[in-house]
């Protein structure tokens, strides 16, 4: 900065750990709830430090199940959450590399109609025409199942655009080097592109995996067993128990374990995820 | 720019594009042309027979009260989150831009709550201010300040308001962050020459030529709060109490899935099509051209 004071600067730190703070805190009463036992923290009155029942709620929460009424155990819902964001960042990855290698390598009539094709999928999320999607995939028995869960949320383009952006930054006599050495779309794309692919790939695999993990309309309509929900409709569905009280405890250390996975992704993979995301923006 | 070496094969290039164009018809295009088409229908009870009636359900929607209390429920709820989470972000991304040493961990500790799930976001800020049992609550109950979002709409929204800007001031500050650091020291140092302290610099120089950032982000806000915070409401107030809370993109969810009414659903999402339609259609004419990257 241009004057540097030192007030200036305990200023700005005391902003910031402040914007911590705040940042910090739902997460941390949610910690704190899921370690105490069901009566410290129904009477209104939980303590700001943890108790005693760590172990024993996270054991009933991933192994048991949480009430009488909602009974699926956390384990399951983890296992779905993870092949439907996995499955959701893969697949994307995997249609979007080719189809953008196809935009930008080769020259071919409807080439153009085939990029506003897919861009325009990027106006209108799942959520605007939810039951007319729900209505293809009851009527492909998709019900119920990863694909269901999957194939309508990597209809979009973003991918492509990211795949598209980067191709474009590749320079030409890399393409011309490869076909003197006698290579072959095939080869051009395994040898040469891939490799130089693999940050780009990994960023928008970060992205994808937390959009997949963290999506919650569309699986709560198109799973109707409890032993395919995943774990964010999970927690909600803990919490709307009818005639006893919801049991907050597990329902809190539910969320902390449905943060960890996405959570732990951006924290390690700060660099890549920045960079994707504000590639993908623009 | 085009690329100048291309492959001239005939076939291969349809190929690479089958996966996608084919996910994008069935799980794209169809279901959206169905919810246009299904906007013109009316179905009996049982869903046997269906009749076109044009126009019907546009007519009945937007002669529902409740259509237009969804709609200003909507407007004040994007407005307050877009509003007060730019705001709060914008603050603390131009204290982290300062030349301090520990910036880097600020950085890090601020962006996480992206990966956090909206309906999370939502159940964490319902157990802190929850009625009975909310660590948050008691407090303002032993101020005398009757809190039960449960039962008050005002309070349901703040809720709400909360949860959804909390989730957001860590996107935001990223992309606040990466637009203040694009901004040329030179240019401020000048400023400084000039005799222009801090604020006058924040507000002189750096906020214009912010302002496509600003810009960008208040439309993807606005996406955001139509979209992503279903899963808030949801979780916090399930649309209630008595609609107060109940969005245009709630309604969609909730006529269609509670009340059985296909048409008025989809009459409404063609609705929220247009909208976000028309949103995109404001960034790609005003921020790409102004933004030059």
């Amino acid at each position: 900065m241009v004057e540097h004071r030192r007030w200036n600067d305990i200023v700005a730190y005391a902003i910031l750990i402040f914007g911590v703070f705040i940042v910090a805190f739902p997460v941390y009463i949610a910690f704190i709830a899921s370690t105490h036992d069901a009566a410290t923290v129904v009477n209104g009155n939980m303590p700001l430090s943890p108790g005693g029942h760590a172990m024993e709620n996270y054991y009933r929460a991933v192994f048991v199940g949480a009430s009488r009424y909602s009974r699926e155990p956390v384990g399951q819902m983890l296992l779905n959450s993870f092949i439907t964001a996995a499955g959701i960042a893969i697949g994307k990855i995997f249609i979007s590399i080719l189809s953008a290698y196809a935009v930008v390598y080769f020259r071919f009539p409807f080439r153009k109609t085939a990029f506003w094709i897919i861009f325009v999928t990027l106006m209108l999320p799942v959520e605007v025409r939810i039951y007319p999607t729900y209505k293809v995939i009851a009527d492909l028995h998709m019900l119920d199942t990863y694909a269901g869960l999957i194939l309508p949320l990597i209809a979009s383009a973003t991918g492509t655009l990211l795949f598209r952006q980067f191709f474009m930054t590749i320079p030409d006599e890399l393409l011309e080097a490869s076909r003197i050495d006698g290579a072959g779309p095939f080869r051009f794309f395994k040898d040469t592109l891939l490799p130089l692919s693999v940050t780009t790939i990994a960023a928008l695999f970060v992205i994808q995996f937390i959009y997949g993990w963290n999506q919650y309309l569309w699986p709560l309509l198109v799973t109707t067993q409890d032993s395919m929900q995943t774990i964010v409709t999970g927690i909600k569905k803990m919490l709307t128990t009818t005639d006893e009280l919801a049991e907050w405890q597990l329902a809190m250390a539910t969320a902390i374990l449905a943060m960890v996975p996405p959570v732990a992704v951006v924290v390690f993979m700060q660099r890549l995820f920045v960079r994707g995301l504000v590639e993908t923006e623009k | 720019m085009e690329k100048t070496a291309v492959f001239k094969n005939k076939l291969l290039p349809y190929l690479l594009l089958v996966p996608q164009l084919a996910i994008t018809f069935v799980f794209f295009y169809w279901p959206a042309l169905q919810a246009v088409w299904q906007s013109f229908l009316r179905e009996d009870a049982f869903g046997l027979s269906s009749d076109f009636i044009g126009l019907e359900n546009y007519q009945a929607l937007f002669a529902q009260p409740e259509y237009y209390k969804a709609m200003g429920v909507t407007v004040v709820f994007s407005s307050l989150v877009a509003a007060l989470s730019l705001t709060i972000a914008l603050l603390f991304a131009t204290q982290a831009d300062k030349n301090l040493k520990a910036a880097p961990v600020f950085k890090m500790l601020m962006i996480w709550p992206y990966a956090v799930a909206p309906a999370v976001a939502g159940v964490l800020w319902l157990f802190m201010f929850h009625p009975t049992l909310g660590t948050l609550a008691r407090p303002l109950r032993l101020l005398g300040f009757d809190w039960n979002p449960l039962l008050n709409g005002n309070h349901a929204m703040t809720l709400v308001v909360m949860a959804a800007v909390w989730k957001q001031i860590s996107y935001n500050f990223l992309f606040f962050l990466a637009g203040l650091q694009s901004i040329p020291r030179s240019v401020l140092e000048a400023g400084a020459i000039d005799g222009a302290g801090p604020l006058r610099r924040f507000w002189t120089i750096t906020f214009p030529l912010l302002s496509p950032t600003t810009f960008f982000l208040l439309v993807v806000n606005v996406v955001y709060v139509f979209f992503d915070t279903f899963g808030i409401i949801d979780a916090v107030t399930g649309g209630g109490p008595a609609g107060t809370t109940t969005t245009m993109v709630y309604k969609v969810y909730a006529d269609g899935r509670l009340g059985g009414d296909l048409g008025s659903s989809a009459a409404q999402s063609v609705v929220l099509m247009v909208i976000v339609i028309a949103l995109t259609a404001i960034q790609f004419r005003y921020v790409e051209r102004k933004v030059q990257y």
